[in-house]
């Protein structure tokens, strides 16, 4: 982490991981010396922490702490650990982990957490002492077997070797002797040029389960005698049911039993079909309750105004107002709308609640809290609620919640115990996510000499963080909000950050692929590409002016620069904008090339992407992440918009909440930029980098500056009004 | 009202009770326990629940079980079994194109009916064919590499 902030007045998200990650160090390494995993698992096996067991038989299990959502964690994870453990790497299982805050909290989060892309950056160092220690006790094993220095043996592939004496003994043959030895408290780890795994091509551990249909995600859990439900919870915020009549639902076949429950509905069946045609069959009234007055308009006026008085102070540096005397004062302001996560896998959860027990199966990113969550809502003690935990597909953010475990077992209380199957429809799943909040920033800045010289910078919008995350929202402060707007990386002399929390009325707001850094770089990057307009510059050439203490960055955009032709002529209407950012300590630009038509339409052409994402675990899943980031974050940028009428949301599938598809995806092409630092978070970072490359390039190409999103078409249209 | 029937999946006959309207999605998932074929939309927009019927791509959600009669389905699970989907599967792995991996078996799907009508699909034909499967994660840029590669493999 070489890039600081100058000075910061309050926490940041970097100085959060760098504080907590410690911690995390405590926690991965205080575990007793006693075997982890399955309850029953057979004794006499080796597990000197909570990651690794090794069995009799040479089986070596691996267990995730991080789930596996799509982002390849799973194979990074058993990557580290099986390069510091010398595990055979083709032979090593993988365990989902059970709950447990203890033994598989986030280090950054302190709880168990998938998030934040920091599933490497929080676990890197824990890894690698996990996979080091078993090692280093499984040679000491050896090593006393065959009285020798310990120091004399080395290991390779799941085998200790004595060189010296030509002897080998398995990791299986060593289990009982390592099981005696504590863990050492220091590990030597490996020096990163001796790395046999990490940084190699590797395939993916989930992926040839995938493509034969074999991967059991949590939709997909089947159990004898389980029931099928589906749901419709009041389709306005707030709302309850006032009355439901359910005599053509009772005629369907296969409808079992229809459920009212306060504010949501659930028609029970034999199937899903029979669940779902029950549902249609309901004549329901609602009571719409406090918020049927509330539409997106009242929410943005309301955002607008707040968004006009000072906010909390993040972050500053130098005087704004001093710098802003006598000079001209240039401002603009950019607005994001709500949107909702869209997974393929729609919300389900698989329950089975009995008198002093419940078990639940589903994919979440928050296993422990899907745990304490229902343990709550039924009164059991959370060792009474079993989790089971699945591949996810799609999270986002969206599994970040536990709300559709809890409405799963709110039907499950009304069954005798019987498993049910809670799917939502897409319709369901859209018109009750939690949504990535509306955000509205005001950047106000004056130029000197062709540089930035002063930059005030004024974020609002929900604090998903003081819901989420409660002791980490401090001093009013979302520091998830203000996150790369308090890491800038350019080099401004005067720099003033404010945070104005606004909650819009009704609507749940949560984490959003990307998360804070979406709004800020997508305000920070259209700016500069507008100051540089003032300026008179070439946006890379005056972003690199200003990127001399940040030379990582510095350096992925003078590459992407060089490698998506940056200055070669274009046909008219076409433009190529760019986009830097430092973002889950990954440092990343971006150049979009796009058409617009003379009608307004906009077509990529084509996109490049240079990072500096520190060591890279697994190169071509950094590459995988960074074309499917970049293609979610575009198609934010293009189509995404959440609207709300009379406190309901509009939009229902994927006819009015638009995905790109293959026919409008363009090359993308991106290099990896070597790097001895520390691995960088990847997951999200392209998300954050498409849209204000693209909103660049469409300025490039028409000369309209855009400043809200999703794109406004009519506004584009060749001879529409600016 | 239930009715006894008989489908052909993957070259058994499956006896099942469903009603006429049923999908052939749930009839899958829920009745027969063949989970590879996935529930995105429930109004083939999204393509997740795509298998094929006499080899041609359908969408299972809106496939009432009525219509199929003695046709042949083929789902994800077998679709290994036939050259082209074992071409399709293999080059999906080479590259690594797969994420979350929950839209795949509808991309593969329809990737192997791509490849079965039109053995060196170019571009166009690629986007026509695959532009109803909706991928969140956004695979397609290797998703239209994998389809080339596994064209290429088959000469």
């Amino acid at each position: 982490m070489k890039h600081e902030p100058a000075r910061a007045t309050t926490l940041t998200r970097r100085q959060l991981l760098g504080r907590t990650a410690a911690a995390g160090a405590l926690l991965a390494f205080h575990l007793p010396l006693r075997a982890q995993g399955k309850a029953g698992a057979a004794g006499g096996e080796f597990a000197p922490n909570a990651f690794i067991r090794i069995e009799p038989d040479g089986r070596t299990v691996l267990v995730m702490p991080q789930v596996e959502m799509g982002q390849g964690v799973y194979t990074s994870v058993a990557l580290i650990l099986a390069e510091e453990l010398d595990a055979d790497y083709s032979r090593v299982v993988l365990e989902h982990a059970p709950p447990s805050d203890k033994l598989y909290g986030n280090p950054i989060f302190g709880i168990q957490v998938t998030g934040n892309s920091n599933s490497i950056r929080a676990f890197w160092v824990p890894l690698r002492r996990a996979g080091a220690a078993a090692r280093a006790m499984l040679v000491t094993a050896a090593a006393q077997r065959w009285h020798v220095d310990p120091a004399s043996c080395t290991a390779a592939q799941g085998e200790v070797v004595h060189a010296p004496s030509g002897r080998k003994a398995a990791y299986g043959s060593l289990v009982a002797a390592a099981r005696q030895l504590a863990p050492p408290a220091n590990p030597p780890l490996k020096d990163p040029r001796n790395f046999t795994l990490i940084g190699k091509p590797q395939h993916r551990y989930d992926t040839p389960d995938k493509v034969a249909g074999k991967t059991t995600y949590g939709i997909d859990v089947m159990l004898p005698g389980m029931r099928f439900a589906t749901i419709a919870a009041s389709p306005t915020f707030g709302g309850r049911v006032a009355s439901v009549d359910d005599s053509a639902a009772r005629t369907v076949p296969g409808v079992h039993k229809v459920i009212v429950d306060e504010d949501l509905v659930a028609v029970v069946g034999d199937h899903m079909w029979a669940a779902k045609q029950g549902l249609a069959a309901l004549v329901i009234t609602w009571d719409p309750g406090p918020n049927a007055g509330v539409d997106s308009s009242a929410i943005w006026e309301d955002l607008r105004a707040a968004s006009a008085k000072d906010g909390v102070l993040a972050k500053a540096n130098g005087d704004v107002a001093q710098a802003a005397k006598g000079a001209e004062v240039i401002e603009a302001d950019y607005e994001l709308p709500f949107l909702a996560h869209a997974t393929m896998e729609p919300m389900n959860c698989t329950v089975q609640l009995r008198k002093d027990s419940c078990e639940v199966w589903l994919g979440t990113q928050i296993i422990s809290r899907v745990q304490a969550t229902v343990a709550q809502l039924t009164g059991l003690a959370p060792e009474k609620v079993t989790v089971h935990n699945h591949y996810i597909g799609g999270g986002f953010g969206r599994r970040l919640e536990p709300d559709m475990a809890l409405k799963a077992v709110r039907v499950a209380r009304h069954l005798d115990g019987e498993p049910v199957k809670v799917v939502w429809t897409r319709e369901e799943d859209i018109q009750h996510d939690i949504y990535r909040p509306v955000y509205r920033d005001v950047i106000a800045a004056t130029l000197k000499s062709g540089r930035i010289d002063s930059w005030k910078y004024k974020i609002s919008g929900s604090a998903v963080i003081a819901r989420w995350l409660p002791p980490a929202f401090q001093k009013g402060i979302d520091i998830d909000a203000v996150d790369s707007a308090v890491d800038i990386p350019y080099d401004i002399p005067n720099l003033r950050v404010e945070y104005v929390r606004v909650e819009p009325p009704a609507v749940p707001t949560g984490f959003w692929r990307g998360v804070g850094p979406n709004n800020n770089v997508f305000a920070t990057e259209s700016f500069i590409d507008e100051l540089a307009r003032r300026a008179g510059k070439d946006p890379v050439a005056f972003r690199l002016e200003m990127l001399g203490k940040t030379p990582r960055l510095r350096a992925a955009v003078q590459h992407v620069a060089e490698k998506s032709g940056w200055g070669q002529p274009l046909p008219a209407r076409c433009g190529r904008g760019i986009s830097a950012q430092v973002s889950f300590g990954s440092f990343i630009a971006t150049v979009v090339e796009a058409e617009v038509e003379d009608a307004g339409g906009v077509h990529l052409r084509r996109v490049t992407c240079a990072v500096d994402t520190g060591i890279a675990v697994s190169p071509d899943n950094i590459r995988a992440q960074l074309q499917g980031g970049l293609i979610f974050g575009l198609t934010a940028a293009l189509y995404g918009e959440i609207t709300i009428e009379r406190g309901r949301v509009l939009q229902g599938n994927f006819h009015d909440y638009r995905i790109l598809r293959m026919d409008e995806v363009p090359p993308i092409e991106v290099f990896l930029i070597e790097s001895g630092e520390a691995p960088g978070g990847i997951g999200e970072t392209g998300t954050t980098a498409g849209p204000p490359a693209l909103r660049n390039a469409i300025y490039a190409a028409t000369g309209v500056a855009l400043r809200r999103l999703p794109i406004d078409r009519k506004r584009l249209a060749k001879g529409a009004p600016t | 009202m239930s009715l006894s029937r008989e489908l052909k999946i993957n070259g058994h006959a499956h006896a099942v009770e469903a009603p006429d309207d049923m999908p052939l999605l749930w009839v899958l998932r829920d009745l027969l326990g063949m989970t590879g074929t996935k529930f995105g939309c429930g109004i083939a927009l999204c393509g997740a629940c795509t298998v094929h019927l006499d080899g041609k791509p359908v969408r299972s959600c809106q496939l009432r079980v009525g219509a199929i009669g003695d046709r042949e389905i083929t789902t994800i699970e077998a679709i290994g079994a036939t050259p082209a989907g074992a071409r399709v599967q293999k080059a999906w792995l080479d590259l690594e194109v797969v994420q979350c991996g929950y839209c795949q078996c509808g991309q593969i799907m329809s990737a192997t009916a791509l490849l079965t009508s039109t053995p060196r699909p170019d571009d166009a034909d690629i986007n026509a064919a695959m532009a109803g499967n909706i991928c969140r994660c956004g695979t397609y840029v290797r998703i239209r590499e994998a389809i080339k590669k596994a064209a290429e493999s088959a000469t």
